[in-house]
C-alpha cells in the first residue's frame, strides 16, 4: 500500500465534520441578520409611497398622520455635522498615535483611554451634553448641534481606532523611500501615509457613520426631536432615531406602520453608506 | 555656515561629478547593540564600491548611516564621522532632510507609491524639495531615459506604478532617486528582490551611472561584486575587514577571514 497516497478515513472525517462545523457557523451568524433584514422589509415596505419621502410628520393621531421628509433629513444634518466634528480630530489623533507617539507612555495611555471610550454607553454621551450644554449655565436648551457633539464623542474612538489600523497598515519601506528621498516627516505624512491610508480612512469614518446614523440615545437628551424639517442646527430636529422610537410606541397601526418604514429607510441609508465606502476604497485601488 | 556649505555644494552638481565619501571611526547603535564597530572606509568618487560580508554584518547599517536614515529607526544613534566631500554630515547643524537629497538610496525590495502614478512617483522627490512645476517633466523624463525605463512607460506615465514588474519597479526607483540629482547612490541589495534578467538590466544601468554619481552597492552576491564594483570592502561582524581594488580583495586578499569569505568557506 502506498501510505503516501492514502489519506486516512479518520482524518477525512475530522476534516468533513470540520468544515460542516464551520459552515454551520457561518449559518448561525448569517440567519439573525438576514431575518432583520427580511422582517424589517415585510413590515416597512407597505408604507413607502412619494408622500412618504416627501412630507413632513404631522403628528396627527387620526387622518393623515404625513411622512419622514424632517427625520430623514435631520438624519443626515446631524450626523454629518457629528462626522464633520470627529473625523478631522480621529484622523489627527490616529496619527500621532501611529506616526509619531508609537510605543510613548503618552501614546499608550491616550490609545487606552480610547478603548474605554469605545466601551461607554451611547446613553452616557447624551447625558454628559444634556449636564454641560443643555441643563447648563449659558447653552440651556436642545439643539441640533448638541446632539452632533454627543454623535461625535460616540464616533470618536471608532474612527481613531480604525484609522489608526488603516495608517498601521501602510508598509514602513514607503515612509523611508519619502524619507530618503529628503522629504520631512510631515510631508510624508501628508503626501504618502494618509493618501495610502485613505480606503481605510474612509471605510472608518463611514462605519462611524453607520454606527452614529442609528443612536437614538444621546439624540434623546440633546435633540428632543421636532415635526416640521429645519435646516438650523441651533433649533430642535427630527431624525430617523427619534422617529421610529416615537411611533412604534403608539397605539396605532398606521403609526406603527410609519416607523417600519423609517427603519427600512435608515437601514437603506447605511447600506448605501457602505456601499459607497467600498466604491471609493476599490476606485482609490485601481488608479 | 554648514548649510550654506551644503547648498554651495549641491550647485557643483553642474560638473557632474560625485562627492567621494569618507566615513571615519563610525559606530552605529540599536539601542545598546553596536552594530557598526569603529569602521574607517572610502568610497571615492564616480566609482562602484561594493559591501561585502555575511547577515547580519553590518553592512546595510553602514550604508544607512550615510545619507543618515539609520538614526530614523527608534533607539538608533551613530556616532563618528561621514564625510561627504569633506563636509561632516554628523557636525552639528547638520540638517539630515538635505544630506538626503544630497545621498540618494535605493531599497531592498522596489517600494514604488501605490497611490502615485509613474510620473508622480519620479517627480515626488523634486516635489519635496520644491523644485519648480514647470521643470519637473523634463527632469521626470531624464530620469526615467537615464533609468532606462523612458521607452517602456512613456505611453503610460500617468498609470499606476504597481503595474509594473518587479524590475521595472526598481528601475522606477532608481528614476525617482536620480531625478533629486544627488551625489551619491546608495544601494542597499538592489537586486535581491530580481530576477537574473532585471539584475543584469539594473548592473548595467548602475555601470553607466558612475560615470555622474559615487556608488555604494551593498551585495550578498560576490560575484555581482566582481562584476561591476571597481572597489570592494569586507565587513565582519560590524567591522571593516579589508578594503581595496575588487580585482585584489577577491584574487589576493591579505586578510585570512578575507579569503575563507571570498572562497565561499563561510558566509
Amino acid at each position: 500500500m502506498n501510505t503516501l497516497a492514502v489519506t486516512s478515513p479518520r482524518r477525512r472525517r475530522v476534516d468533513s465534520l470540520a468544515r460542516w462545523a464551520l459552515l454551520a457557523g457561518v449559518v448561525l451568524a448569517l440567519a439573525p441578520l438576514a431575518l432583520v433584514l427580511l422582517y424589517v422589509l415585510k413590515r416597512g415596505v407597505g408604507a413607502l409611497s412619494l408622500s412618504f419621502f416627501t412630507t413632513d410628520p404631522t403628528g396627527a393621531f387620526f387622518g393623515d398622520q404625513g411622512g419622514i421628509k424632517s427625520a430623514i433629513l435631520g438624519t443626515i444634518e446631524i450626523v454629518a455635522l457629528a462626522t464633520a466634528i470627529a473625523v478631522p480630530i480621529g484622523v489627527t489623533l490616529a496619527v500621532y498615535l501611529n506616526e509619531i507617539g508609537r510605543k510613548s507612555k503618552l501614546a499608550m495611555t491616550v490609545r487606552y483611554f480610547v478603548d474605554v471610550l469605545t466601551g461607554v454607553p451611547s446613553i452616557l454621551f447624551g447625558l454628559f451634553i444634556y449636564i454641560v450644554f443643555v441643563v447648563g449655565g449659558m447653552l440651556t436648551g436642545f439643539a441640533a448641534w448638541k446632539g452632533s457633539a454627543a454623535l461625535a464623542l460616540l464616533m470618536l474612538p471608532i474612527v481613531t481606532r480604525t484609522s489608526e489600523v488603516s495608517l498601521a497598515l501602510v508598509p514602513d519601506s514607503l515612509r523611508e523611500a519619502a524619507l530618503a528621498l529628503g522629504a520631512p516627516r510631515w510631508r510624508v505624512i501628508l503626501r504618502v501615509v494618509l493618501p495610502t491610508a485613505l480606503p481605510g480612512l474612509l471605510t472608518g469614518g463611514l462605519l462611524a457613520v453607520a454606527r452614529a446614523s442609528g443612536e437614538t440615545a444621546p439624540l434623546l437628551f440633546t435633540v428632543l426631536g421636532a415635526q416640521a424639517t429645519t435646516f438650523s442646527l441651533g433649533a430642535q430636529m427630527n431624525s430617523l432615531p427619534l422617529q421610529i422610537f416615537n411611533d412604534v410606541r403608539e397605539p396605532n397601526p398606521q403609526l406603527v406602520t410609519r416607523a417600519w418604514g423609517a427603519a427600512l429607510t435608515l437601514i437603506v441609508m447605511i447600506l448605501l453608506i457602505n456601499l459607497a465606502a467600498r466604491l471609493a476604497a476599490r476606485r482609490n485601488h485601481l488608479r | 555656515m554648514s548649510t550654506s556649505k551644503t547648498k554651495s555644494h549641491q550647485t557643483s552638481k553642474a560638473s557632474g561629478k560625485g562627492f567621494g565619501v569618507k566615513v571615519r571611526a563610525l559606530h552605529a547603535f540599536y539601542d545598546d547593540n553596536e552594530a557598526v564597530k569603529g569602521v574607517d572606509v572610502d568610497f571615492p568618487a564616480n566609482k562602484i564600491t561594493a559591501i561585502i560580508g555575511p547577515s547580519g554584518c553590518g553592512k546595510s547599517t553602514l550604508v544607512r548611516c550615510i545619507n543618515r536614515m539609520h538614526e530614523e529607526v527608534p533607539g538608533a544613534s551613530a556616532k563618528g564621522q561621514v564625510l561627504l566631500d569633506d563636509l561632516d554630515i554628523y557636525s552639528l547643524g547638520i540638517d539630515p532632510v538635505a544630506v538626503r537629497r544630497t545621498v540618494g538610496m535605493v531599497f531592498q525590495k522596489p517600494n514604488p507609491f501605490p497611490t502615485m502614478s509613474i510620473i508622480d512617483n519620479v517627480t515626488a522627490g523634486p516635489r519635496l524639495a520644491g523644485v519648480k512645476r514647470d521643470e519637473l517633466h523634463e527632469r521626470a523624463e531624464r530620469a526615467l531615459c537615464d533609468a532606462g525605463l523612458w521607452n517602456e512607460v512613456k505611453d503610460r506615465l500617468n498609470k499606476n506604478a504597481g503595474g509594473l514588474s518587479g524590475g521595472q519597479q526598481q528601475r522606477l526607483c532608481i528614476a525617482r532617486m536620480i531625478a533629486l540629482e544627488p551625489e551619491v547612490l546608495l544601494m542597499d541589495e538592489p537586486c535581491s528582490a530580481l530576477d537574473p534578467h532585471s539584475t543584469l538590466r539594473i548592473e548595467e544601468l548602475i555601470v553607466k551611472l558612475k560615470s555622474r554619481f559615487t556608488v555604494v552597492l551593498v551585495t550578498h552576491n560576490l560575484s555581482q561584486a566582481t562584476r561591476i564594483a571597481d572597489y570592494t570592502a569586507f565587513m565582519l561582524d560590524g567591522e571593516l575587514v579589508e578594503a581595496g581594488p575588487t580585482k585584489r580583495i577577491f584574487a589576493t586578499p591579505k586578510n585570512i577571514r578575507t579569503k575563507e569569505y571570498v572562497t565561499g568557506k563561510f558566509g
